[in-house]
């Protein structure tokens, strides 16, 4: 996409990762949802998120955006610590996110929905964001849907309106949580696109996805997740070749 | 370009003629109406006023607060402590009414917020009813039992004396007049700035809070901030029309000024069968209420009792109120704040 931030502040140095996380963990209780999770993504890199049901991918998420407070560990955007900085202002520093969870603004139409988040997360006028509103939902094939109440959405359409609500606030850094669920083998294969011309763009993307042919038809790096630990990460073929990973996925097609 | 955004319906540019109209004949009501009349549009006025604030916190801001006559009776209470113990003349005590209850705000604020949904109604009744508690050992204005408003202050009214000679009335009509200029005001003022804001972006993010906060604050909204200005503004605008009200009365109690029916209860009403989340339907809700008042207020508690079904039928059976069922059938938006996305290109309106 031909859009900019209109504030880029001045860039960190060459080489530091865009995202850095440092013993990060998370408990529920009991439960240990992140176990000190340590990991580095270069800028411009697509890294994919694969683990059972439940290993605790969604909560890394939430912990990397900061809806939730990290335990223990740390955050870095461009090298700069955002670990006690508010979900808002991480948005301001480039993140975007989709909610597994479609979590529209129900009573808002699906233009009003990616206005709010292009107008608020690029910090620009309502009047100045139409036109980037409409190119967006295009790409993500809601705009035959754009004056209608988002709450009338199908399952589908609303993932969609996860990712283009994402892709409005023009993020250098997109995560999405299962996008592709659900889709059917053409729509898989145009969101696809989408967002390999994003990531062609130079947009980072860190992608959890169950499906596993249209993520590594994207990703360079993948992580393996289970029970809120790394298992491994590197390039896919190794890591879908490991006997672990085998293990660990046996049932889930390959 | 390849489209652009409207907010206008076809039924919102005849209706600004129509709504200036209505305005100039209220403006004109001293000519055309009787006390009475005036007395009665005065509390549609104010009722009106209060419910907007309520809607804007509950409808707009998803804050639904139950405390709101905790500002009503501060607001009066700080207008009347002003007037009797500062000499400070009545209509300029109005606005430290409305100080008075920003003031109150901040901290009942950073109480109610760390509360979520019914445990934040609560909590701002709690509020209100501890603020209502320490107003009744405050024994310069009347304690427990209350107080009137001093004789001299109600007759040094700004611009009292030439009203009477104006509209040639005694000095009790000619006050009717003054407070319910102030009243028609504060309303109009209400009501377009309401609507002004909503059509903002920090309008449109306001509902995003209401349906979504995490949503909302990942794209960058301000959603704690937003929370806070909405309550302040509702919190101000709540006490200047309590002070308003109560110079109206002449007369304060702490049982009135922090009267749970009369403020929180009647202006719920209103904006339930009004519709919830418009403008439109406070307008038509306090009138029901004006209406149902006149006619079946001598029943007293079965009034109330029947007031309160009428407002869970409606919640149940038309959840938008009496407005939703007839911008449903009719497709009319008098005060249209949904912005419709119109394309360059019409045939990318299909699928
Ligand atoms: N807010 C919460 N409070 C308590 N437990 C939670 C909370 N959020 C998630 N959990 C639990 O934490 C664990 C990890 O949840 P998470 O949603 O991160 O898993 P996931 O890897 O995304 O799974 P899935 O593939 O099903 O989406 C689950 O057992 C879940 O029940
Ligand atoms: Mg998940």
């Amino acid at each position: 996409m031909g859009l900019a931030r209109p504030d880029t502040v001045p860039g960190p140095a060459p080489g530091t990762p865009i995202l850095s996380l440092s013993g990060v963990c998370k408990s529920f209780g009991a439960l240990k949802v992140a176990d000190r999770i340590s990991f580095d993504l270069p800028k411009g890199q697509a890294l994919g998120i694969i683990g059972p049901n439940g290993a605790g991918k969604s909560t890394l998420f939430n912990l990397i955006t900061g809806n939730l407070a990290v335990d223990a560990g740390t955050v870095r955007l461009n090298g700069r610590d955002v670990t006690r900085d508010s979900a808002m202002s991480r948005c301001a520093a480039g993140i975007g996110r989709s909610f597994q969870i479609p979590q529209p603004f129900g009573s808002l139409s699906v233009f009003e929905n990616v206005c709010v988040a292009a107008s608020f997360g690029r910090n620009l006028p309502e009047s100045a964001v139409t036109d980037d509103c409409i190119t967006v939902l295009r790409q993500c094939g809601l705009l035959h849907r754009a004056n209608l109440p988002a709450a009338q959405l199908s399952l589908l359409e609303r993932k969609r309106l996860e990712l283009a609500r994402a892709m409005a606030t023009v993020p250098d850094l997109l995560l999405l949580d299962e996008i592709a669920g659900g889709l059917t083998e053409g729509e898989c294969q145009a969101l696809v696109d989408t967002i390999r011309s994003l990531h062609a763009g130079g947009v980072t993307i860190v992608w959890i996805e169950h499906v596993l042919h249209a993520l590594t038809s994207v990703v360079e790096r993948l992580l393996v997740l289970d029970f809120g630990r790394v298992l491994a990460i590197g390039a896919p073929d190794v890591i879908m070749a490991s006997a672990e990973v085998r293990e660990i996925y046996l049932g889930i097609d390959v | 370009m390849q489209g652009y955004v409207k907010t206008a319906t076809r039924a919102s540019r005849p209706f600004v003629l129509l709504l200036a109209l209505v305005v100039i004949a209220l403006a004109l009501a001293p000519l055309w109406a009787s006390r009475n009349t005036l007395q009665d549009l005065f509390f549609i006025l104010t009722m009106l006023s209060l419910a907007q604030f309520w809607n804007l916190l509950a409808g707009y801001g998803g804050l639904v607060s139950i405390g709101q006559q905790a500002f009503v009776g501060l607001g009066a209470y700080a207008m009347f402590g002003a007037v009797i113990l500062l000499g400070i003349g009545p209509i300029q005590a109005i606005l430290l009414g409305g100080i008075a209850a920003l003031a109150l705000a901040i901290p009942t604020a950073f109480f109610a917020f760390r509360l979520q949904g019914a445990y934040f109604a609560v909590g701002t009744w709690v509020v209100a009813e501890v603020v209502r508690l320490c107003v009744s050992m405050w024994q310069a204005v009347g304690g427990g039992s209350g107080t009137s408003l001093p004789r001299d202050a109600r007759d040094g009214l700004i611009g009292l004396d030439q009203i009477m000679a104006l509209f040639s009335v005694r000095g009790a009509e000619a006050r009717d007049i003054i407070l319910y200029w102030l009243a028609l005001c504060v309303t109009v003022a209400t009501v377009l700035g309401l609507y002004a804001f909503l059509r903002t972006r920090s309008g449109l993010a306001l509902s995003a809070v209401r349906d979504n906060i995490a949503a909302a604050r990942s794209v960058g909204v301000r959603a704690e901030g937003m929370r806070w200005r909405v309550f302040l503004i509702a919190a101000f605008g709540t006490g200047i029309i309590g002070a308003l009200i109560f110079l109206q009365n002449g007369r304060i109690s702490p049982d009135a000024a922090f009267s749970v029916t009369d403020w929180t209860a009647f202006v719920f009403f209103i904006v339930i069968i009004g519709g919830i989340g418009t403008i439109e339907g406070p307008i038509i809700g306090v009138l029901v209420l004006f209406a149902l008042q006149s006619a079946f207020a001598q029943f007293g508690a079965w009034y109330l009792v029947m007031l309160g079904l009428l407002a869970i039928g409606v919640t149940l059976f038309a959840p938008k109120g009496l407005w939703g069922l007839i911008s449903a059938r009719t497709g009319l938006s008098l005060f249209p704040v949904r912005r419709r996305l119109i394309l360059s290109d019409p045939s990318e309106d299909k699928p």
